[in-house]
């Protein structure tokens, strides 16, 4: 394993390399087609560079563990509004997740619906592409149109068009209260609606998901001021009658379930992340249960982020669940399952012949021997 | 102002390029004529002019599609255009080019409300969105200052910003799909109205491109509902520094308003013989606004007037109601108006960290000493979003030369403290040669391998955003 000290090291190290390098921040995502080449760490870049909490603004070099990252913001009251997924527990994976690792899978939580993505908190990007060099894109201010935006392109590319190197964000304070309210026993639909009455109020909601099955669990955060989440908290219990609210640690909790797909953790498996429309999200649970694929669902993001556990057997269900993607719209990754499974079966959405061709034209401009992660994005 | 030669091959050609175009699209939608090709011989940033060889107006992709195919065969450059509102020249035409404007594609194709996005075509002006979904109380929240005018496929192509940004966000954040015409004609769809499409984020990387890697004729943007009420506070300072120091230390408590515009003396004295909004002198003030319930408001109001009180204001007015509110935003909302009348101005586009804005509003000062020019401000605090408008008399031999020369070193400036050479405008020709402050050779190298990627040829927008002798090699081996 290689594992270089500095940014100039990272880029000598990937200059030099003879063959394909295996990527790794944490090691904690370990998604996709598995990679065979030499292991390249990030762990050794690790580090804030600038924290400036009256600007918004955190510098942080990639391979940082997340949980340092979380605990030097929560020391300033403040911290990552996309609520980074922890992957270790729905993976079964050891070691601790770094902030690079999160970029490069974009790695977003309940939030996003509101919030934003990983990929629209990042400000700026240090990386080293396949040729060795150093490159620097965005910056460190929240708004910056000086030339293209690579920074949105580095995001959720999977290690494969560079190493990150050091990263900016924009950080969020820590709201002084939340609040979630709860409802029981829906059906997917039931529960879809209520999430869309939620959303489509003025009331702010952070968090909108729904756990399908025995125990079905409708869920609405809202966070803010103290006064505040009490008056949005009432209103949205007049809109969403039968929802009873849940407040503080408890509100929490809840919601770090939904985050790391800790229903699913303990369970065999594979596992999909599906996104569509968030109203198609019930019918599609339907078509896939009518068509004969036993599943259990979790619906994030007002229902557009669908969590599938279903049997791992065949093609762990991918013919059935991007055939529903094609009717519908949207995309399908395979998060979990194993290695064979992942070496037969697409992991990431196949792409339409045009945009394939835009995304290899990319991949060979960044990576022009083809070394970075080769074949984990399929 | 340099643009490459036009070609003279490609001026031979007109008549048959003109042809071709004629045959694809409807009468009327090819002009040709160089009478009436000048109507689109600039954008907002007039200094520049150009009349374009042709212009077309499609009123659909398929025609959009026609339309490129035809110039990528006859190897014509073609310049995108929205509703020409840019400020950096982003549609500036060249001798030899076919403009291809959008502003007939002004439809609504779909609102969901369910799922919260609207499907449209570009041309249609960033306002008239919000005004498509205002009968469901929803709203499109990008909100740059030319909203009235500006047009869908510009706010892409720049990644339009604007006041409520610090709260929602710009362009990209609010942008869930595009359909996208390549160069060639090839029509693809990224994105749409799922959250985070699938793949490398090519969506992440067309926003903000000036139309250099497609031309964007549909997209689905995401829509929210809007907040109850919003108000705002008015708060003045001796000292523009003291109220840098006021805006860190709002953001900086947890309360996230969504606008914190700032003007400085020069700015308010102009804004209020023009408009007459009762703005009380002083050297800066601030309008914060906050949004929500009337009590949310009230709360976060006394939040904020509270922390205001620890920088000694002199002057402090909440609005009470919503001709106040009204009254307060009034003075703001006719500042670059307000300016133009009293002297001839070049307004800059420069971001910075917020930390650093009360040193950058002193070195402002003393480079407007300096080189003995005017500096009003005006600008976005609460993102670090500066519009520093330089005064000139552009009658006066000599003077825009200066402008130009002191904007350059503000802009430098901005690089320098952290921040960057544009937050919302974009580089267009503009800011095009300042590319190399804020970027190292090979970090542009990057950015024009996309373009390498998507329009091999270089023929969408060529002498844009990047240095002309950077991309020369790129544009020459086109030809």
């Amino acid at each position: 394993m290689m594992k270089p000290q500095s940014e100039a090291e990272l880029a000598e190290v990937v200059a030099g390399a003879n063959g394909p390098l295996r990527i790794v921040g944490g090691g904690t995502r370990d998604v996709g087609r598995p990679v065979e080449g030499e292991e390249l760490s990030t762990s050794g870049l690790s580090g804030v560079t600038l924290y400036e909490p009256g600007a918004l603004t955190l510098v942080v070099r990639a391979g940082t563990p997340l949980g340092e990252v979380e605990a030097v913001l929560a020391g300033e009251g403040q911290r990552l509004a996309f609520e980074p997924m922890d992957h270790r527990g729905l993976l079964g994976t050891s070691g601790e997740p770094t902030i690079g690792g999160a970029v490069a899978a974009n790695v977003s939580g309940p939030r996003r619906v509101q919030a934003g993505a990983c990929r629209d908190f990042l400000l700026g990007v240090r990386f080293v592409d396949g040729a060795g060099r150093v490159v620097a894109n965005g910056g460190r201010v929240m708004k910056n149109v000086t030339g293209y935006d690579l920074v949105k392109l580095m995001a959720g590319s999977w290690g494969s068009l560079g190493v990150l190197s050091e990263l900016s964000f924009k950080v969020l304070a820590i709201p002084q209260a939340e609040a979630t309210l709860v409802g029981r026993g829906l059906d997917p639909e039931a529960g879809v609606k209520a999430l869309s009455v939620a959303l489509g109020s003025p009331f702010d909601v952070s968090g909108a998901a729904h756990l399908c099955g025995g125990a079905a669990r409708t869920q609405v955060r809202i966070e803010g001021l103290e006064a505040s989440v009490a008056y949005r908290r009432d209103r949205l219990k007049e809109l969403l009658p039968g929802f009873e609210a849940v407040e503080g640690a408890d509100s929490a909790a809840l919601w770090a379930e939904v985050r790391d797909v800790a229903p699913f953790a303990g369970q065999a498996g594979a596992v999909w992340k599906v996104s569509v429309r968030p109203s198609d999200a019930p019918g599609m649970c339907k078509a896939l249960a009518e068509g004969g694929l036993a599943h259990q669902a979790i619906l994030d993001w007002g229902g557009g982020l669908v969590w599938l556990l279903v049997p791992e057997t065949g093609d762990g269900g991918a013919a059935a669940v991007r055939g529903q993607v094609a009717a519908l719209g949207g995309h399908a990754t395979l998060v979990r399952g194993s290695a064979a499974l992942r070496n037969t079966v697409p992991v990431f959405q196949p792409e339409v012949p045009a945009l394939a061709a835009l995304s290899r034209g990319l991949r060979a401009k960044f990576d022009p021997r083809g070394i970075l992660n080769p074949g984990l994005t399929g | 102002m340099q643009m490459p030669e036009p070609n003279t091959a490609i001026l031979a050609r007109k008549d048959r390029v003109v042809a071709r175009l004629r045959d694809v699209l409807p009468g009327g939608a090819v002009i040709s004529d160089p009478a009436e090709t000048r109507a689109y011989e600039c954008d907002a940033l007039t200094a520049y002019r150009c009349a374009p060889m042709v212009a077309v107006l499609p009123g659909s992709t398929a025609e959009v599609s026609a339309v490129l195919k035809i110039c990528h065969e006859e190897g014509v450059p073609v310049v995108p255009r929205g509703a020409g509102t840019s400020l950096a020249g982003g549609s500036l035409p060249t001798a030899d080019c076919v403009v291809l404007g959008v502003s007939r594609m002004t439809q609504v194709l779909e609102t969901n409300y369910a799922d919260r996005y609207i499907r449209l075509q570009t041309g249609r002006t960033n306002l008239s969105v919000s005004g498509a979904v205002a009968e469901a109380d929803f709203f499109y929240a990008p909100d740059p200052s030319s909203q009235l005018a500006c047009a869908i496929s510009g706010n892409i192509a720049m990644n339009s910003g604007g006041a409520h940004c610090l709260k929602y966000g710009v362009t990209t954040n609010n942008l869930m799909g595009v359909t996208l015409v390549l160069m060639d004609g090839t029509v693809v769809e990224i994105g749409g109205a799922h959250l985070d499409a699938g793949g490398l984020d090519l969506l992440g990387v067309i926003c903000g491109s000036e139309g250099q890697l497609g031309v964007v004729t549909e997209a689905t943007l995401r829509i929210l509902r809007k907040p109850e009420g919003a108000r705002p506070v008015l708060i003045g300072f001796d000292a523009s520094e003291t109220a840098g120091h006021c805006v860190s230390d709002i953001i900086r408590s947890g309360i996230l308003p969504v606008a914190i515009e700032f003007m400085d003396r020069p700015c308010i004295e102009a804004c209020e013989a023009f408009a007459h909004a009762g703005y009380p002198m002083c050297e800066a003030l601030l309008i914060v606004e906050v949004e929500g319930s009337e009590a949310e408001i009230a709360d976060q109001l006394d939040r904020i007037i509270a922390i205001a009180r620890t920088h000694d204001p002199v002057a402090l007015r909440e609005a009470g109601d919503a001709d106040e509110a009204a009254r307060i935003w009034l003075g703001r909302k006719s500042a670059f108006g307000a300016m133009g009348q009293i002297n001839d101005y070049m307004c800059l586009d420069g971001t910075i960290p917020v930390s650093s804005l009360p040193e950058v509003l002193r070195r402002i000062g003393e480079l407007s000493e300096e080189y003995g020019l005017g500096v009003a401000n005006v600008f976005h605090a609460g993102d670090g979003n500066m519009h520093p408008l330089i005064l000139y008399n552009a009658n006066t031999p000599g003077q825009l030369e200066l402008c130009e020369a002191l904007g350059a070193e503000i802009l430098k400036l901005c690089v320098e403290v952290g921040g960057c050479l544009t937050g919302e405008h974009g580089v267009g020709v503009e800011k095009r040669d300042l590319m190399l402050h804020q970027y190292r050779p090979v970090d542009l190298e990057a950015q024009m391998a996309v373009k390498d990627v998507f329009d091999p040829e270089w023929l969408l927008n060529p002498a844009k955003v990047f240095p002309l002798t950077s991309s020369e090699a790129r544009r020459m081996a086109a030809e």
